[in-house]
């Protein structure tokens, strides 16, 4: 007992499955009292799931759970809460139309009536005690994300958690936010909380954490003191074998401009730039990568060019072959089907797969056939050379599903991913846009997908790739445009910098962008 | 002039009230996030439960050589009429809280057995009687106007607002607590986090499937009274086949207009009240009477496009209204 005292929570043998899948296998986990632990993991490996179960939200198939040193069952957040466990989520659950100070006290017993004023009065204080900054009246719907997650924490620290779990927090921080969280987190931990935090961000982990535990494919694999570790070593753990994370960079001779785009202008739906003066130049048999801070107008500067956001000024040219007889286009303010219509082959892989790529309910053959059936002539729509497509999709992109009549939104998110660009390279596009085209894949399925692009790179199709991670993008593209707040902020070769250079080049518009900008406009 | 107006306003308010109490019913169901369509059939439920509650008892006590009290009978009436209605709303709460079945389907069928099962039960219950149901004078007045003393004698104000039946009141009382209920009591708040995120109620430590199924329960249980209005005071305790007809949609319009407010709901249903008797009190020549009935639908689709129009987060249905929540769906 003395020695597990020491232990704010210890969870042995956990395992939960999903149906068939097993999302968290014979789990150990041991936070110990008043520290920061990183949970680090790839997506998909059980972070989040094991965390539910700490939670309420999801109940263990088997194993113990021991909080404060006693064995405890925890059946709903409730719970939870009793034995002072609070999770700030990913997606934040706050109810919209409810003030923050509500938001907080949703839930609690207490008298009958709320009284406002006393909360809002509560909960100002609770604020100014751990340094944050917050009007306990307003309405969540009018607030920041930053803002957002403060309620969050707010709300566990109200309820009086002295563990707290927090679900990616900076995913949708600004790296000053970051630290202005990591500082607050601090404070906690001089109060004697004890917090987890999920993570798959390696410098993150090195920053806040005192030690670390790492999951993979839902099993734990073991646990290091953070200040006894680095980098290598965590994601040989993260991985699974020391991997050298060296990503192929073919050296192909760079054709002919496929892709140009001038001054670029596109509002969002608040009447802000989400895209200012954008310009830059894609050529054929290279990968252009794009950088940025998620929402620096990545998804607009895509949709824009596919013709499925409006844009204010600007423009797009394409230049390509259709039938051996070279094409010249403006494509700006074409619809999609005008554009294909024009003989332009242009490919655009969303990064939201089932909602804009494909049609989750509908099974492979279908999905093909969206591509093409417009070709078809007559009445009748031809499904055989579809299924034989999709059929040879299978074989070579080596998709595991039980066969082209299985809905795609039963399979898993690699082979989701490779039936939609597996699609879209069937079209042999001259353009090829990609958008974060690994996110939830592991890193079989995302090298790949790696491969299927330099494939198309050696082809000489220009492809215009949207990562998150630099390290991939400075290790994959042949140039990257580098983007923030709707700017373009540089174009520079990967080759010649810095990573550093570039995630300063993401938080400032810098002047460095002039040269850049210049060169795409002249060019 | 003045008397046409007066005589509106009061007609008006004995044919809102039925409306208001099927909106709040149905207000107090899309609070929890269950979209219940099936007010009409949970109306009409109300409607022949409360007036065979009644008739049953009258009889019964005649039978056996008593008296029987209106009071008593009143109460009969309500109590059963709330049973019928909350037990229309069980079926559509287990088939969509437990049963997870779509909730538009779900409310239309309820809709189509109400009103079989409460024409059903009229014309059975009249036939045993001879012809048709009906309840005594005794129960008749007990739904009559109250003309509450000394208020009732206060000029012009007193006839306006002092001399209509117990339901009425009963009617606006809900409507006040309802409102209360929603803003300031600790469940409410609760209640209107199940229906706006059932997720973040969920993590809240909140109990989704008690909330909803009590919410849902109660509220087809107020949509049950509406009904039996129908049947003891519009049609003074006689049995007219389709008597509810039409009104059970009103409501589900009413609760878009009043913006999912039970006090806006008390004004709205004034004015649906007053488009459907119309016809009797502002007379225009020429115009025949089947476009005095289609007022109140028209204004319903106006209604509808003007909400539809208009953006608003804090006025608007209740964001997972519609949804059904199952809580490890991945």
């Amino acid at each position: 007992m003395s020695e597990a005292a020491g232990y704010a929570v210890k969870m042995h043998h956990v395992t939960k499955k999903f149906g068939k899948v097993a999302a968290n296998n014979d789990v150990n986990l041991e936070l110990k009292t008043g520290e920061i632990l990183a949970l680090l993991g790839e997506n998909g490996s059980g972070k989040t799931t094991l965390m539910n179960m700490l939670s309420g939200i999801y109940f263990p198939d088997h194993g113990e759970i021991y909080v404060k040193g006693k064995a405890v069952t925890i059946r709903s957040p409730k719970d939870a809460f009793a034995l002072g466990i609070g999770m700030i989520h990913q997606h934040f659950k706050l109810v919209e139309v409810l003030s923050a100070a509500e938001n907080i006290v949703l839930g609690l017993d207490g008298k009958v009536t709320v009284n406002r004023k006393e909360i809002n009065k509560k909960v100002a204080e609770l604020a100014q005690r751990y340094g944050f900054e917050m009007d306990p009246a307003k309405k969540v719907y009018n607030m920041s994300v930053s803002e957002k997650q403060t309620v969050e924490i707010l709300k566990v620290l109200y309820k009086g958690a002295d563990i707290l779990i927090l679900d990616e927090p900076t995913a949708v921080l600004t790296p000053q936010e970051t630290e202005r969280l990591f500082a607050v987190l601090r404070n906690m931990k001089e109060d004697g909380k004890s917090i987890i935090i999920i993570t798959h961000k390696l410098n993150e982990v090195l920053a806040i954490s005192d030690r670390v535990a790492i999951l993979r494919k839902g099993e734990y694999i073991g646990a290091v003191d953070t200040d006894k570790t680095d980098q290598a070593q965590l994601t040989e753990m993260m991985v699974g074998r020391p991997i050298s994370l060296e990503i192929e960079r073919p050296e192909v001779k760079r054709g002919e401009k496929r892709l140009q785009v001038i001054d670029l202008t596109c509002l969002n739906g608040d009447g802000v730039k989400a895209l200012d003066n954008v310009s830059f130049e894609a050529y054929g048999g290279e990968i252009l990568g794009i950088a940025g801070i998620a929402g620096s107008g990545q998804k607009e500067l895509c949709e824009t060019i596919a013709g499925l956001y409006p844009s204010i000024g600007g423009s797009v040219l394409y230049s390509g072959e259709h039938e051996g007889i070279p094409v010249q286009e403006r494509i700006l303010g074409l619809k999609p089907d005008e554009i294909v219509r024009k003989g332009i082959s242009m490919a655009f892989v969303p990064e939201d797969r089932l909602g804009m790529g494909l049609v989750a309910g509908m099974d492979m053959t279908d999905n093909v056939m969206l591509r093409s059936y417009k070709s078809n002539k007559g009445l009748f729509v031809d499904r055989k050379t579809p299924r034989e497509q999709a059929e040879r999709l299978i074989d070579e992109l080596e998709i595991v599903t039980p066969g082209v009549d299985t809905p795609v939104g039963r399979l898993s998110g690699g082979n989701v991913q490779k039936v939609l660009l597996g699609r879209e390279i069937a079209c042999q596009p001259s353009v090829l846009i990609v958008a974060y085209p690994v996110r939830g894949l592991d890193i079989n399925s995302s090298y790949r997908i790696y491969d299927l692009m330099n494939e198309q790179k050696k082809k000489g199709v220009a492809v215009l790739f949207i990562g998150e991670d630099l390290d991939v993008l400075m290790q994959l593209s042949d140039r990257i445009m580098v983007m923030c707040g709707g700017k373009v902020s540089g174009i520079v070769d990967p080759r010649e910098v810095t990573k550093e250079d570039i995630g300063l080049m993401m938080i400032h518009a810098g002047e460095s962008s002039s040269d850049s900008e210049k060169e795409g406009v002249t060019a | 002039m003045l008397d046409t107006l007066n005589g509106l306003f009061i007609a008006a308010v004995l044919a809102g009230t039925p409306l208001l109490l099927g909106a709040l019913g149905e207000i107090l169901t899309e609070k929890s996030g269950n979209l219940n369509l099936g007010v009409e059939g949970m109306m009409f439920m109300g409607a022949i439960t409360g007036l065979a509650g009644s008739y049953y008892y009258e009889q019964g006590v005649i039978n056996a050589g008593g008296s029987p009290s209106g009071v008593l009978s009143a109460g009969i009436a309500l109590l059963t009429s709330f049973i019928a209605g909350g037990l229309g709303a069980l079926i559509y709460s287990f088939l969509t809280i437990t049963l997870r079945a779509n909730q538009n389907v779900t409310g239309l069928t309820l809709t189509i057995f109400g009103t079989g099962f409460g024409n059903f039960f009229g014309e059975y219950i009249g036939q045993k009687a001879g012809g048709y149901v009906a309840v005594t004078e005794t129960t008749k007045k007990a739904f009559s106007g109250l003309n509450i003393p000394v208020l009732f004698d206060i000029p012009v104000v007193g006839p306006l607002f002092f001399q209509y039946n117990w339901l009425v009141y009963f009617a606006i009382i809900a409507a006040i607590v309802m409102a209360w209920f929603f803003n300031r009591t600790r469940v409410g708040l609760n209640l209107r986090a199940v229906g706006e995120d059932p997720a973040t109620a969920d993590a809240a430590g909140i109990n989704i499937t008690r909330y909803k199924y009590l919410a849902t329960v109660i509220g087809g249980g107020i949509c049950g009274i509406g009904g039996m209005y129908m049947s003891m005071v519009t049609t003074s305790g006689v049995w007219v086949h389709n008597c509810v007809s039409g009104y059970g949609w009103l409501a589900v319009a009413l609760v878009i207009f009043a913006t999912w407010s039970p006090a806006r709901g008390m004004l709205v249903a004034l004015i649906f009240g007053g488009l459907t008797i119309m016809r009797m009190y502002v007379n225009i020549p020429g115009l025949p009477a089947q476009i005095y009935d289609m007022f109140p639908y028209i204004a319903t689709i106006l209604v509808l496009v003007i909400t539809s129009m208009r953006q608003s987060k804090e006025h608007a249905q209740p964001k997972s209204c519609g949804l059904n929540y199952f809580r490890e769906e991945r």
